[in-house]
Formats: structure tokens, sequence, C-alpha cells
């Protein structure tokens, strides 16, 4: 592949990239910041709803694009990943570099954290080394205010030579004048110098003398000074980028490669190996930023930090870290339990009494029995049961959540549980990952994205499935609160939370048992290193992270179950109604489950509501009911007790409550979940161990909790 | 400059010490830098996780966690 104007043209290149351009004139921005600035704030904010996330071009690592438009202009802003540097060769750095660098963006925006501006300058420095064209936005500047810590913004775009906006993304403050300088700065209206970082003489003699040739061979389309110090540094993912986006074979290139060669030869007469050359690099980027960070930052009073340091003191300390932790985890349960409970019954109510009517409409228009049927009494009870069960908890449920994360909580988990999934071989923010999967576990194997190492990512998603989703949480709670709670009388929802909690605590230990079992086993290895940043506690904005975990989570997961629900529904229906002999398909099917699901304290019908459940969790009870049923449909929802009296009448005792619970806790994962283990590890094999190990787990365990019970003659 | 270097998980919890030596390579090394953790920089040792590792240091003005395999091969001067 020769080096052509059109091989090189923004437009190949953005083919590359799928960035999703309605015409040429399209304004291509690009968005870049550490991890915890708020970008992603930034990024709603200007795009509003016109978002679309996708995967890099083979990479897991997802793209989110959006559009704005401001003046007449349409814009394109693109989301790159959230990284601290783009030196450290993680595949996040490499899609942030790769995009700033080849991906020829109009302008680059790249969002900081004004509490911690020096740690950010590292970033800010090291783009502008690629491009000229930057917008710094120092975000979060109510935080800093509340802080008492002052910022000279125009102090730091002079010393930086690029447009500083301040701005606080949560309430808009400042997304106007940001737009503004974007405009004046990818139009070329507002001209910038950006500051170079001052390496050490002997570098920048190297550098001086290599980008000639590199200039040569490039043109102007890349700063030459720049990809000469990361040849220099020997970046190997430089070249792979070089070669894929320009066709660029530096090894092929004689006289370059010579260059390079007398280059290294030169430095190792002063000593500078390729190690020491790194840290000569980044010590005098790091340098650089804390010089000027001095010069623009002021604080005036160390009372917040102080205070940060005081909530540390308790949320993670020897006596209260791990009880505070669970505490705080039973109080959102039994919030969501005991909230969701009257909410539920009037969804149910409304939707039933709809049902009657929609009897009632096709009854007057003679539609044929079976129709009626499957539309009705298959796929609107199945959506009336799955909606009216769901939408309370995560309506309660993920906006409580969600305002733990906002606060900052949810590394202080991982804190004070590293030491547990080091001891199983694992990573730390596997307890974030975690943390995601009791929202949803198809969200919590995309979230386990964080962990760097392969290994240990596998753990992660192998085991996500061990943490109850949402879909799950109903089966929990109806199964605590109709023969955990039932029997105990008062403190009923106290008694069910307990056992909930009980369910989950048990979840973490397998997860960690499990892990330690892997990493013995299949996937063998040292735990890989280990830093977690513990970023300040933020004031939640609590009406926005309503509106947003509803729409967000709530929605998205709510629409999700009701695409799955209905056609269960309907097939559902038509195995319960469709009879062989004397018995429907779907009791056939269960005899033939029933000894070995009798093994494992269930009974045929429950290990087929499980298997029929693997589109969604969410319709296990209801295909459970389904069966139960004799006529065939699901009854409608009444009260607890008359479920539990169903259940009772077809030989439920706690014990078989128990077991319903436990192999909720660990069987296989839902289609969703399965699909998107697929995607992230890009293999069959491992999806296929994330199917068995939870589901060899949850026979085993109920195995032994069934047959224990038994022989303590618990249950008679 | 004669003073003894200890490696930062012995830094004592509540003290302070100035970044000498790194002790690792490649890309632990890279991002141990990217960290900010450079010769002669200032790390403050703030607390221990509950079960004693990691230790959480404050390393210019960001809070990070390092757990000990890591803290053990970075060395630092202690310092009052």
């Amino acid at each position: 592949m020769g080096l052509t104007k059109q091989s090189t043209g923004i437009g190949a290149l953005n083919e590359m990239f799928k960035v999703e351009m309605e015409s040429s004139e399209d304004i291509v921005v690009a968005l870049a910041g550490n991890p915890n600035t708020g970008k992603s704030t930034v990024f709603n904010s200007l795009t509003g709803l016109n978002q679309h996330t996708g995967n890099w071009p083979g990479k897991t690592v997802t793209n989110a694009q959006g559009r704005y438009s401001y003046k007449d202009e349409n814009y394109i802003l693109v989301d790159l990943p959230g990284t601290y540097s783009l030196l450290a060769n993680s595949v996040e750095e490499q899609v942030a570099r790769d995009f700033i660098c080849f991906g020829n963006p109009h302008a680059t925006i790249v969002v900081t954290d004004a509490t911690c501006l020096e740690r950010n300058l590292n970033l800010v420095l090291q783009i502008m080394e690629i491009t000229d064209k930057v917008v710094l936005c120092v975000n979060l500047m109510d935080e800093a205010r509340r802080k008492k810590i002052s910022i000279d913004l125009e102090k730091l775009s002079k010393v930086l030579g690029v447009p500083v906006v301040g701005t606080s993304a949560r309430s808009g403050e400042g997304l106007e004048e940001l737009k503004e300088v974007v405009e004046g700065v990818a139009l070329g209206k507002i001209k910038t110098s950006p500051k170079k970082i001052e390496y050490n003489e002997e570098l920048q003699k190297a550098v001086q003398e290599l980008s000639p040739y590199i200039q040569e061979k490039v043109g102007n389309a890349i700063n030459s000074h720049w990809l000469a110090l990361r040849l220099i540094d020997g970046d190997k993912t430089m070249l792979d980028a070089m070669y894929s986006y320009l066709g660029l074979e530096i090894s092929k290139e004689k006289l370059l490669h010579e260059k390079l060669e007398d280059t290294w030869e030169n430095l190792s007469k002063q000593d500078i190996t390729l190690d020491s050359l790194g840290d000569l690099m980044v010590s005098d980027i790091v340098n650089t930023a804390e010089n000027i960070s001095n010069q623009v930052v002021t604080i005036e009073n160390s009372v917040y930090k102080n205070r940060d340091r005081k909530i540390d003191n308790i949320l993670t300390s020897r006596a209260f870290g791990i009880p505070i932790m669970i505490a705080l985890l039973g109080v959102i349960f039994w919030i969501t339990i005991v909230g969701a409970n009257y909410p539920s019954e009037m969804l149910a109510e409304g939707l039933f009494w709809v049902e009657d009517k929609l009897s009632l409409a096709f009854n007057n228009l003679g539609t044929p029995d079976w129709v009626h049927g499957i539309l009705v009494l298959g796929m609107y009870r199945t959506l009336a049961w799955v909606v009216s069960v769901m939408l309370p908890p995560m309506a309660i449920f993920f906006p409580i959540f969600t305002l733990l994360e906002d606060l900052g909580y949810l590394p202080r988990i991982a804190f004070n549980l590293d030491h547990y999934f080091k001891k199983a071989c694992a990573h730390g923010k596997q307890a974030l990952t975690m943390c995601m999967g009791f929202g949803c576990n198809a969200a919590g194997v995309i979230a386990c994205r964080i962990i760097d190492s392969p290994r240990e990512r596998l753990i992660a998603i192998i085991t996500n499935n061990f943490v109850p989703c949402n879909g799950r949480f109903p089966i929990l709670i109806a199964m605590a609160s109709m023969f955990i709670a039932g029997s105990m009388g008062v403190f009923n929802s106290i008694a069910a939370t307990l056992s909930i909690l009980i369910a989950i605590v048990s979840g973490v230990i397998i997860t960690l048992v499990i892990s330690k079992m892997l990493s013995k086993t299949i996937l063998k290895g040292l735990p890989s290193s280990f830093t977690l940043e513990l970023p300040p506690y933020r004031k939640p904005q609590v009406g926005k992270v309503i509106v947003r975990s509803i729409f967000d989570r709530t929605l998205f997961v709510l629409g999700r179950a009701i695409v799955v629900a209905a056609p269960a529904g309907l097939v559902i229906w038509a195995m319960a109604n469709i009879n062989i002999g004397e018995a429907s398909l779907l009791t056939h099917s269960a005899q033939i489950l029933d000894p070995f699901a009798r093994l494992i304290g269930l009974d045929g019908f429950i290990l087929m509501a499980f298997i029929l459940g693997l589109p969604a969790n969410e319709i296990v009870i209801p295909i459970l009911i389904m069966s139960y049923m004799s006529q065939g449909a699901m009854l409608e929802l009444s009260s607890l007790s008359e479920m539990r009296q169903l259940f009772v009448d077809n030989g439920w005792t706690w014990l078989t409550a128990v077991c319903v619970m436990m192999f909720s806790l660990n069987h296989w994962p839902c289609a969703t979940t399965l699909w998107t283990i697929k995607k992230e590890t890009q293999s069959w094999k491992w999806t296929w161990v994330s199917f068995i190990v939870p589901t060899i787990t949850g026979i085993i365990v109920c195995f032994i909790i069934a047959q224990g019970a038994k022989l303590l003659a618990l249950v008679l | 400059m004669n003073k003894k270097l200890i490696s930062l998980n012995r830094l004592p919890v509540g003290s302070f010490g100035l970044v000498k030596k790194l002790m690792v390579e490649g890309n632990i090394r890279r991002r141990m830098l990217d960290l900010g953790l450079i010769n002669n920089t200032i790390v403050e040792a703030l607390r221990e996780s509950p079960a004693g590792d990691p230790i959480a240091y404050e390393i210019r003005g960001a809070v990070i966690a390092l757990r000990s395999e890591e803290a053990s091969k970075i060395f630092v001067e202690s310092i009052q």
C-alpha cells in the first residue's frame, strides 16, 4: 500500500474509525480525558440523546459518538476511552492515541478535573504533543469551588497556549462557551500554540536529528517531533499503528531505520538505555505538569481534603469498613423490597384490568380461542407480569445504586475487598464489576474491560453471574417473602432482607472460591499489578441521577425484558396447551426432568422454568406459575399468599424455596449475558466455560443443601 | 544523601516518603511513572484497607491504592 493522498485523507481514516459522518462538511471533535472527570457528563450534555455506541474496529473498547449543531455547523463528538496517559500501552490508550493521531479530528477537547488538575495535565500535555487543535475543558468547577480550590484559567490558557474553558457539566455551566471555543479552534479562527514539553537535552537533540527523516515519509499530517519521540522510545504499538493507518513499515524504510539505530547508539553512549529513556520522558512530562499546576492552582484550605479523609477513616476502617458495606447493601435491599410491594400491586391491578378489557374485545370480535390464548393469555399476561414484578424494584434499586456510584463509594468497596480477591488470585476491580452485575450481568461483563490483565478479566467475566442481577432479584424477593419471612410473622421485611443478604454474601464467597479454582486450573497465573484510584467524594446530583438512572438503566433493562418476554410468553402458552396424549408438552418435559430435579431440591417444573427462562430470568416465576396452573395460562397476579398456596399445593417446603434461591443465584447466565460474553471474549470456549461453571456450581450447592437437609431430617 | 531507603509498603501510615527508586521494568514501570511516581515525588501513606493490604497513598493530589507487591518495589526515603 503506497502512501497516496487518498489513503491518508480524512475520509479514508474516518471510514477506518467508523465515524458516522452525514456529510463531508461535518466537523469531527474528539473528546479525551482521565476517568472520573465527568467526561461522559460533558458528552451527554453536549449531544443530548443524539448518541450511538459501538465498538472500535477490532477492539472491545466502546466507542460512543454523538451529534450536536452550533451556529449552522454540524459537529460529531467522538468519545474516546478515559485514560491517564497515552504511553502505557493499554488497548484504551492505543485507541485514544490512534484516533487523535490518525483520525485527524478538527479539534480535541480534553476534559480535566478541576479538583485534581496536576494529575490531569499529564494527559493534556501528551495530547498537545500530537495535535495543536486542543481545547482544555476544566470540568467540575463547582466541586472545586466547594473545596475552595481556585484555578486561574486565563493564566492556564496563556501557559499552555491553548484555549481553556471552565465548566460544571452537571449543571450545564460553561458548555455554551465550550461550543464557541471548539468552533473557533476547529475552523481555525482561534490560533493555538501549545506548550511543548521541555525534554532533557540529549533527547531533544536526538529528536531534532530524526524528525526530518520522518517528515519526509509522513508529510505534515502527523507531528514529526512527536513521532520521532515515539520511535526513539521503541514503542512497538506505534509501529503497528503506523503500518495499519499509513501503510508505512519502518523496518523497510532503510534510511529511517538506520537513522533510528544511530540515535539509539548515540544515546547509549550517554548512558541512556531504553528503560531510562522512558523514565526521562515521563519525568519531564510530570515535572512540567507540576510546574504549571503550581502556577495556576491555589488551595485556600485543606478542610475538604480532611473531610474526605475522615469519611474514609470510617468507610474503609478495619473495624467498620466491611460491616458498613454489608449494612448499606442490606438497607438498599430493604428499601427496594418494602418500596416495591405497593406499586407492584397497583401496576398489576391496572395491567390485568386492561387484560380483561382485551379479552372482552377479542370475544366481541369473535376471534378464535387460540388466537386469544396466544396473544392475551400468553403474550400479554407474561408481559404484564414482567412489568409489574420488575419495574418497581428496578425504579427504586437503580437510582439508589447510581447515587452510591456518583458519590464515589464503589471504588472504596474494591479497596475494602481487594485483599480477598488477591487471595483468590483475582483483581480487586472485580468487586466493581460485580457491583455492576447487581444491575445487569451483561453490563457487569462489559464493565470487566476496566481490568487490564486478560487472565483476571476472564475470571471476572466467568464469575460475574454469581451476583444476582435485577432479573433474579424478584425470584429471591418472592421466595424470601413467601417462605422465609412468611413463617416468622412480624418483621417480615427484615427477615426477607436478611435472607437475601445471606444469599448475596454466599454469592460473593462462591465468586472468590471459583475465582481461586479457575486461577489454579484453566487460568493459571499470578495476580497482575494493581493500582486503584480512590477519587474524591462528590455531592451527587440527586435529581439528575434519578432521571439518568431511570432512562439509562431502568428503561433499558425493562425494554430488553419485554422484548424477550413477549415471544417467550407465546412459546410457553403453546407448550402448555399443546397436548400429547393425556398431558401437555410442558408437563411431559417436566416429568422427564423431575427425577434429576428432585435430587437438587427442585422439581421438574421448576427446572423446566429455569431452562425456559434462558432468554431472561425475569420470566422464571411467571413460567412456573403458568406450569402449575391446570388451565395452562398464568394466573392473574393476586396476593403473595395465594401464590404461596399454589406452590405449597405443588409440594413446596421452605427447603424448596431455599434451593430455588440458590439455584437462581448459581445457574447458567441469561442469553443476553452469554451473547455479551461471546462478544467480549471473542471466543466460544470461554462462553461455554461461563455457561458450565455456574451451572455445575448450582447443581452441587443445591444437591448438598437438599440432601444435607434430608439427612439431618430437617424436612419430612 | 546517605539516608536509608525503605520500600513503600514499610512506610508507616501517616508518614511521608520521597520516591528514590523503582525496581520494576516495562509496562508496570510506565504505569507507576504515569501515576507521578518519579524521582523525588512526595508520597504520603494514607491508610490501610481493612485487611491491611492494599494501602492507599496520596500521590500528587490523587489517592491511589497499591498492593504490597507493587509498593514493595518502590523505594522511598522517609521524611519528617
